[in-house]
């Protein structure tokens, strides 16, 4: 099963001004994992998923989505940002922003109707969120406003989901949460890449993981390649020493 | 002229309905297009561009020679989009942060807009006077024309803001989701900016190039109190902007010809000021009287609870008590208790109080928020 390639990337580049973010990246993530991107603070690894997405322009470098270029493929990718990168006190409700990961397959000025909306509400429930549906997002907690985030990305349907640390700052209840519907959505076949921060994690939700800084260290399955050598060459020191001492 | 004569005028008087309408419409779509503008933080960017277009107004007057109004205004088109062409760019290229290139622009085409005035004044031919108009703005100049061509840019301002709703309202929420979307945000980007150069463009006239950015945020500041809905804040605050424009208008006119720009723009931040007082959502005013009522309100829970926690060592929790017994805790008053009685969570008799079945309740629940929503 794990055969297939879902996402390639081939020397990949990036660097803002003259400093590279990501050097010489090469990635390739069979479909059906849930995979962890770890790396220290500024290792790039936000800008990957960017880069990968498009969002930002890559000095050098190509990405394939099954074998073709993410412009083909868009429709197959589903994208969570994090939750600080926007203004939550946009007056909208958290139904119109579910609403919104409806938009990239309706296209140009068609509007959202009723099979939308269903759609929408139908991933509200998933996330727990139903009964906010008419909420404004300011009034969201933080919790809530990933859920939403999340569920406007299932609305999506894609095949493979890029999540930039979904669990900053929410609590253990919706950190649960979330990580139930990755690993269903894993279950149901999809990739689902995500950039986390909490190490102690990482052998219980994901199966896969990419350590990253700036080089891409080593990328495999959890069971093989998390371990001790690993972390040192990415964080620079042995975590876990530096820890108990 | 008072204001009730100047509105039996209005219905009469040619000029005066003309310039009404006019600064209606301008108040209209300025409104709508500043709801944007606020939302992308943006609100700057209206005071740049406004202040680059002087440039353009002197150099369209120098090339022609003439005191055309739509020639004017296509120079301060182009000078207030190069305008915005150049803020975009030092953002993107240089470190500068946008304030700084706001700045930039402003002042360094402001200056030269002023020191081309001042030329063209010194110049001999006849036509200069009354450019300097548009520093402050004259809505007394406006005539059918200048309306029907505001009337038109609004008209397909709407068209476009109907048709590309949706693609506006995302980018202003989520730019880079949008992009994941394969949205071509470049082009949506440059649809709201152009749109917004145009409507300050048509404003020059009337409001001037100094107070047009008070234009564009003040209708928008002040809708923004009254809804969390994005197509209910553009409408209001199309329709603030529209009475600024009718009211600003009315009141000059009636008041001795006071300035009508800066009347608008005043009568404009009336409308913010209110809002901020008296929106039921943002406002202070309801801010204030609800923090006072839910600081009322938790005082009262605070000695039910202290009761509930007196009740609950007894197998009966109606078993009466001293009400002196509560001298223990500060926090409540002969009308406290009289709330309390009121709300059916105890009963007094004498100088006893007793827990009611429903005060038991509701103060054993009291802080279980997990029940709530």
């Amino acid at each position: 099963m794990k055969d297939k390639i879902a996402i390639q990337v081939d020397d990949l580049t990036v660097a803002y001004n003259y400093k590279p973010v990501l050097w010489d990246i090469d990635l390739r993530v069979p479909e059906g994992v849930l995979m962890a991107i770890v790396g220290p603070n500024g290792a790039g690894k936000s800008t990957l998923i960017k880069a990968i997405l498009a969002i930002i322009k890559p000095i050098a470098g190509s990405i394939a989505i099954y074998g073709k270029p993410y412009e083909e493929q868009r429709k197959m990718v589903a994208y969570v940002p994090q939750k600080g990168s926007v203004d939550w006190d946009f007056p909208t409700t958290a139904l119109d922003v579910v609403m919104m990961g409806t938009y990239g397959s309706l296209g140009w000025i068609k509007r959202p109707g009723q099979k939308e909306k269903k759609a929408a509400l139908e991933a509200l429930e998933k996330v727990g969120m139903l009964s906010f549906k008419n909420r404004q997002i300011s009034q969201l907690s933080g919790g809530q406003q990933q859920r939403v985030f999340l569920a406007r990305a299932l609305v999506q349907e894609a095949s493979i989901y890029f999540m930039d640390e979904p669990f900053q700052g929410v609590d253990a209840t919706t950190e649960i949460a979330i990580i139930n519907i990755l690993k269903e959505l894993r279950k149901a076949g999809k990739t689902v890449v995500v950039v986390h921060h909490d190490l102690q994690t990482v052998p219980e939700y994901f199966d896969w993981v990419t350590f990253l800084n700036v080089k891409k260290i080593a990328t495999g399955p959890v069971k093989e390649i998390f371990n001790d050598d690993n972390l040192t060459k990415t964080y620079g020191i042995n975590y876990k020493v530096a820890i108990n001492q | 002229m008072s204001l009730s004569e100047y509105f039996e005028l209005l219905i009469s008087d040619y000029t005066l309905r003309t310039i009404t309408l006019g600064t209606a419409v301008l108040g209209a779509i300025c409104g709508m297009l500043g709801s944007f503008a606020v939302l992308r933080k943006q609100s700057l960017l209206g005071d740049a561009i406004s202040h680059a277009a002087l440039p353009g107004i002197a150099l369209a007057f120098l090339i022609t020679g003439a005191k055309d109004t739509n020639i004017l205004l296509l120079g301060a088109l182009v000078s207030g989009l190069i305008g915005t062409f150049w803020i975009r760019g030092m953002i993107t290229k240089t470190h500068l942060k946008t304030d700084t290139a706001l700045g930039l622009i402003l002042s360094l085409f402001f200056g030269f807009g002023m020191l081309l005035l001042t030329f063209i004044q010194k110049q001999p031919n006849a036509n200069q006077a009354g450019l300097d108009k548009y520093l402050f703005g004259q809505a007394a100049t406006l005539v059918e024309k200048d309306v029907n061509l505001m009337v038109i840019v609004t008209g397909i301002c709407l068209v476009v803001l109907l048709l590309f709703w949706k693609e506006f309202k995302i980018l202003l929420f989520d730019a880079d989701y949008t992009k994941t979307l394969g949205f071509n945000t470049k082009f949506i980007d440059v649809l709201i900016t152009f749109f917004i150069v145009l409507a300050i463009v048509l404003g020059l006239q009337t409001v001037g190039v100094v107070l047009m950015s008070a234009m564009l945020l003040a209708p928008a500041a002040a809708a923004r109190q009254w809804t969390n809905k994005l197509s209910m804040m553009v409408f209001l605050a199309a329709i603030f902007g529209a009475f600024s424009g009718v009211f600003g208008t009315a009141i000059s006119a009636s008041q001795n010809n006071l300035s009508t720009g800066p009347v608008i723009v005043l009568v404009a931040g009336a409308f913010v000021l209110l809002s901020f007082i008296f929106s039921p959502g943002r406002g202070l005013l309801f801010r204030e009287l609800r923090f006072r009522k839910n600081r009322r309100d938790l005082e009262l829970q605070k000695t039910l609870q202290f009761m509930y926690g007196i009740s609950k060592t007894h197998s009966d929790i109606s078993h009466p008590h001293a009400i002196k017994i509560l001298n223990d805790f500060q926090g409540f008053t002969r009308r406290s208790l009289q709330k309390l009685e009121e709300k059916d969570w105890i009963t007094l008799t004498g100088q006893q109080w007793s827990l009611t079945q429903k005060g038991f309740n509701k103060a054993k629940n009291l802080y279980n928020q997990q029940e709530d929503d």
